[in-house]
């Protein structure tokens, strides 16, 4: 028996964001709820626990107010949203309604939000190069279309005007089309939604964007939604229409406290930190919702950005994180003291699907070479840097002065660029070799004598002369 | 083993997640798997309660009411055995991904999909071993079916102890369903098919177990000769996000010296198995020169798939590991990432309340552990012959913070015998494999000099031991460099770091995406670090004779060394000996200078 439709009145208990009923066999596992007060306000929740004696459901929003004498309401649905190309340009709140002042949607279709996983042999291998113009990512961790690939931040750090510079920049070579925009804003000050909405503005992405947005003082609950409604309007647009979606969505560590909230308000055992033992599948659920299907034009990128608590990277939020990712870009609070803009540290940042993205016709025959021997070097570069604070920069050997200088111009020149600079990615290695080209030869061990003799600035020269 | 339908229906009473509640479940055994609810949703009962069964469902139980049907089937999860295992992906439970996508009608998983894990319509080419009259025990060859890149052997089941034949199908093409041959035992007559089902918790049986010996080759430099794996033997892979255990996972399925590979993606990315789809039909297996994904099962049951089936997918591919052991084949199992299994456990052992121990696992992760890492070894097969096979075990640990001490890396390093700890700071210099030769061990490293003496005429175990000796003075000074400055060491000191560095980028950094770096023969392996060992030897006089050691570090050869890794096999030798002699006029015009 079923109890789509009926509406009970009676609930047993409120406890923090869960009811809990009995006597409601036909309940269903995981089923939408609607529930009135007597005063006529309305909440809305999904069945946790369906049992023929006790029925638990978790309220999305504040239960202050909510009493035995409520009305249940079971839809005998899953929680669902409309989606349909009218998305673009809008603005919705963390459940998927408009909030923009607009008309409702008209649906296409009405989808789960909590999807379904991608048959991985289903999956198309993300391959191409996406160029964002900024030579730290393009040059050393590869954006590639499909790719779920996060910025992991602190406050204070420029991680929003990082992901809009991407935004604004990113192409893949030699396609027209430029990127839909899905951004989902989760517990975030109004002050940055308004940033990141002027950025779209500026450069003219409103109306190919959908907007999704849970601000500080919105439920805290709807923050568990509202990246499962913003990924299944991208899914939409992307496997659906044939759209390349660029997802943004930030901040996730704002969705992680709500998740370890609820975690407790169920009273289910912590793991680290008190994050829920499931944190990180919840994660993955979301994450690897990026991608390419074989047969389908569009794509999900994603770049979602997170804050690290104390800036730590082995906290439960960037280390979970981190293991479902396809990489990361980490930003560092160092080297924005030291006015580096985009303050990306290089070492701790990764791409997993850069290697299949670049190369040979798709960037540069040099790329990859040139990508491992930077890390090599900068590396160098930042131990004599630490040394110089112990030994003073006399007390550093010629060759280790020689890479102190490396990370310096490194930094300076390759790293450092303008919020509005683009630069192709031929630009971006040939500031590489520029710099690479300060070290001997000797050093240069992952690159090849081919790769040298071809793009090493002296040998070219060289080459010239001879020439001549 | 006999069909079992049973008739009697239990009812749902309460779902929490994946773990539901159902009634009127008397007589139903654990570890018997249900279908629940009206989807029929695949399920295995985890406890029984009386006439209650608590059963952890395989699928997402979202709309599953109470009052729906439980179904039970009256038998284990089992994997099922035959032809046709090889060059398929699999889900945890043993559905072939190809299969659930045709049924779901789209790229996305539905539920309740039911898909036998071996094709029914394909015909193989059955050649028989034995005719009418014969006596067979369990394990004794009954036939053949030529499979990818290997013979099958048909086999009598470990069910049936002993039969005699009675029937035998000519030479010809079948189906698995075809009974190929009927046999009479105690029980009376049972026809045997191409496949057999076996219950995936329960290791297959074999006549002994025996010391594995034989280095497993992987052609990936530091583990082969400062960390070997055996043939049979286990190893674990600790290591941060990013520190990079799915490549090394990656490239022993590539490259590994074995018959059959079972590769489990356990709880990871989805992109990461879509890799493996990619490469592996491109890739030649270089003892069969067939494609590498003919060798291989996959498995791929990725982070976001249902966390339950993360648990069977574990025991299903070593169950899958075991058949083609049981045939006389060196197999080789790597599961990407036994900590996502043990998250599993973890998961439904709170579920069903029960005592957390640390970090909230169960008081029995260890067993649990030691329960898959055993099933790994070199054994004597079943039946009557003198045959041989082998699995090895090769597992991913993902310790949260990238923190050795926790429960898993903890267990999993008292029972397996090479543990490649990964080190992050190698990883962020980009030094990979990140191989940490400090913090790694092998306990096979004893037992393989003479093999490799046997195969590469070098005493490479020696070798091995200068080498790490080089490495502990150069990790000891480098102690001392990092407060005083490198330019502070004596110029004696300096060259061990020189020659230390060498040896590490030399010969310990290997890239997996180079087209000749990513295999390295285990010949290259003892010329090249020979080769790197004896720069030591050859610069040192230049240090008594007062070259400084900042000429050394310049010179053009230390280079040509440095690169010496990247050149093709068959170039080698001349590459080395190239090498070696412009070393040697360079350090002799050096010594020329000064005097
Ligand atoms: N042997 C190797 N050669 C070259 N690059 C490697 C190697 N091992 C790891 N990497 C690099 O490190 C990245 C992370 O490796 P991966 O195996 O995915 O890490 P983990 O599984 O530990 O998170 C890869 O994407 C690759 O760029
Ligand atoms: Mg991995």
């Amino acid at each position: 028996m079923s109890v789509y439709g009926l509406t009970y009145k009676g609930i047993d208990q409120v406890k923090g964001p869960l009811v809990i009923m009995r006597g409601v066999p036909g309940a269903a596992y995981e089923e939408v709820v609607r529930i009135y007060s007597e005063d006529g306000r309305e909440w809305f929740g999904q069945v946790l626990e369906a049992g023929r004696d006790k029925v638990v459901i978790q309220v999305l929003g504040d239960t202050e107010g909510l009493d035995s004498n409520a009305m249940v309401k079971f839809t005998g649905s899953t929680l669902k949203i409309p989606v349909s190309d009218e998305m673009l340009g809008r603005v919705f709140n963390g459940a998927g309604e408009p909030i923009d002042g607009g008309p409702k949607i008209r649906a296409d279709d009405f989808r789960d939000i909590n999807g379904a996983p991608i048959n991985p042999a289903k999956r198309d291998y993300p391959d191409e190069f996406i160029e964002t113009g900024i030579s730290a990512i393009d040059g050393m961790l590869s954006l590639i279309r499909g790719q779920k690939l996060p910025i992991f931040s602190e406050s204070g750090l420029p991680h929003n005007e990082v992901a809009a510079q991407v935004a604004r920049q990113a192409v893949v070579p030699g396609k027209a089309e430029r990127f839909s925009i899905v951004f989902a804003a989760v517990g975030l000050k109004y002050d940055d939604v308004l940033f990141f909405r002027r950025q779209f503005e500026e450069f003219g992405a409103l109306s190919r964007s959908v907007l999704f947005l849970n601000l500080a003082n919105d439920p805290v609950i709807e923050r568990i939604t509202t990246p499962r409604v913003a990924l299944t309007a991208a899914e939409y647009l992307a496997f659906d229409l044939g759209m390349d979606v660029l997802v943004i969505i930030t901040d996730m560590t704002n969705y992680c406290e709500a998740l370890r909230e609820l975690s407790s308000a169920r009273e289910e055992v912590p793991s680290r930190k008190g994050y829920p033992g499931y944190m990180y599948s919840d994660l993955a659920s979301i994450y690897e919702r990026a991608g390419r299907i074989i047969g389908r034009p569009g794509s999900i990128t994603f770049m979602p950005i997170l804050t690290m608590p104390g800036g730590d990277l082995t906290h439960p939020i960037p280390d979970l994180t981190g293991y479902i990712t396809e990489g990361q870009i980490f930003l560092d609070l160092d080297l924005h003291n030291r006015g580096i803009y985009p303050p990306i540290n290089v070492l701790p940042s990764l791409s997993r699907l850069m290697k299949d993205g670049i190369g040979p016709g798709k960037t540069r025959e040099d790329h990859k070479e040139v990508s491992d021997q930077l890390y090599a070097a900068y590396s160098q570069g930042t131990k004599a840097r630490e040394l110089v604070q112990i030994v003073g920069e006399a007390g550093l050997s010629p060759r280790e002065k020689l890479y102190l200088e490396f990370a310096r111009r490194f930094e300076r020149e390759f790293v450092a660029q303008g919020f509005r600079e683009r630069r192709s990615i031929e630009e971006t290695l040939d500031i590489a070799w520029d710099i690479l080209s300060i070290l001997p030869e000797a050093e240069l061990t992952r690159i090849s004598e081919k790769t040298l003799n071809k793009f090493h600035p002296k040998r070219r020269v060289a080459a010239k002369a001879e020439g001549e | 083993m006999s069909e079992l339908v049973y008739k009697g229906k239990g009812v749902i009473v309460h779902i929490k997640g994946p773990v539901v509640e159902a009634e009127g479940m008397r007589g139903a055994k654990i570890r018997e798997v249900v279908y629940v609810g009206e989807e029929r949703l695949i399920g295995e009962i985890v406890r029984i309660e009386g006439d209650k069964a608590v059963i952890q469902v395989y699928e997402p139980t979202g709309g599953v009411k109470a009052g729906e049907p439980v179904e039970r089937t009256g038998e284990p999860l089992s994997a099922e055995l035959g032809p046709g295992l090889l060059g398929q992906v699999l889900d945890g439970l043993g559905r072939p991904l190809e299969i659930i996508a045709e049924k779901a009608g789209g790229p996305f998983i539905t539920r309740g999909i039911k898909a036998p894990t071996l094709p029914r319509d394909r015909k193989w080419q059955w050649t028989p071993e034995v005719k009418p009259g014969d006596d067979v025990i369990a394990g004794d060859v009954l036939g053949t079916v030529p499979e990818g890149s290997i013979v099958h052997k048909v086999m009598l089941p470990p069910t049936v102890e002993k039969a005699r034949v009675v029937e035998v199908l000519p030479e010809g093409d079948y189906t698995i369903e075809d009974p190929v041959v009927v046999v009479e035992h105690i029980g009376g007559k049972e026809e045997i098919k191409m496949y057999h089902k076996w219950p995936v918790r329960t290791p297959r049986p074999f006549r002994e177990k025996l010391a594995p010996v034989e280095l497993l080759v992987t052609g990936q430099r530091v583990i082969d000769t400062f960390f070997p794996i055996v043939k049979g033997g286990t190893s674990a892979v600790p290591g941060g996000f990013g520190t990079g255990k799915t490549v090394t996972l990656h490239q022993i399925s590539k490259w590994a010296d074995a018959d059959v590979v079972v590769y489990v993606g356990c709880g990871e990315r989805g992109n990461e198995m879509t890799d493996l789809l990619h490469t592996f039909p491109k890739l030649v297996d270089p003892k069969s020169g067939r494609p590498l994904l003919e060798r291989s099962v996959l498995i791929a049951n990725t982070s976001n798939m249902p966390v339950p089936a993360r648990e069977a997918s574990i025991f299903m591919g070593i169950t899958y590991a075991e058949y083609y052991r049981d045939m006389g084949l060196h197999v080789v199992l790597t599961a990407d990432s036994t900590s996502r299994w043990a998250e599993a456990l973890r998961e439904l052992s709170s579920r069903l309340e029960e005592i957390p121990s640390e970090r909230g696992y169960p008081a029995y992760l260890p067993d649990y552990i030691a329960s898959f890492y055993e099933r790994a070894g070199r054994i004597k097969v079943q039946g009557r012959r003198e045959e041989l096979g082998s699995v090895a075990v090769i597992g991913a640990v993902s310790p949260s913070g990238g923190d050795l001490n926790e429960p898993v890396t903890q267990h999993t390093m008292r029972f397996v015998g090479a543990f490649w700890a990964l080190d992050k700071d190698l990883a962020f210099k980009r030094h990979f494999p990140s191989i940490n030769w400090l913090r790694s061990f092998s306990k096979y490293v004893g037992g393989l000099r003479d093999w490799w003496i046997d195969n590469t005429g070098h005493d490479m175990m020696a070798y091995r031991d200068k080498a790490m000796a080089l490495l502990q003075r150069a990790s000891s000074l480098e102690e001392v460099a990092r407060v005083v400055g490198e330019a502070a060491l004596s110029d004696e000191n300096r060259l061990v770091l020189l020659s230390a560095e060498l040896i590490k980028e030399g010969f310990l950094v290997q890239n997996a995406f180079h087209e000749v770096d990513t295999y390295c023969s285990p010949k290259k392996q003892a010329l090249l670090l020979k080769t790197l060992l004896e720069f030591y030897d050859r610069a040192r006089p230049m240090i008594d004779a007062g070259v400084p050691i900042s000429r050394i570090a310049e010179m053009k050869s230390l280079g040509l060394l440095r690169r010496l890794k990247f050149v093709p096999e068959e170039e080698f030798e001349n590459a080395v000996r190239e090498a070696v002699s412009q070393l040697e006029a360079e350090i002799s015009s050096l010594l020329a200078e000064v005097r």
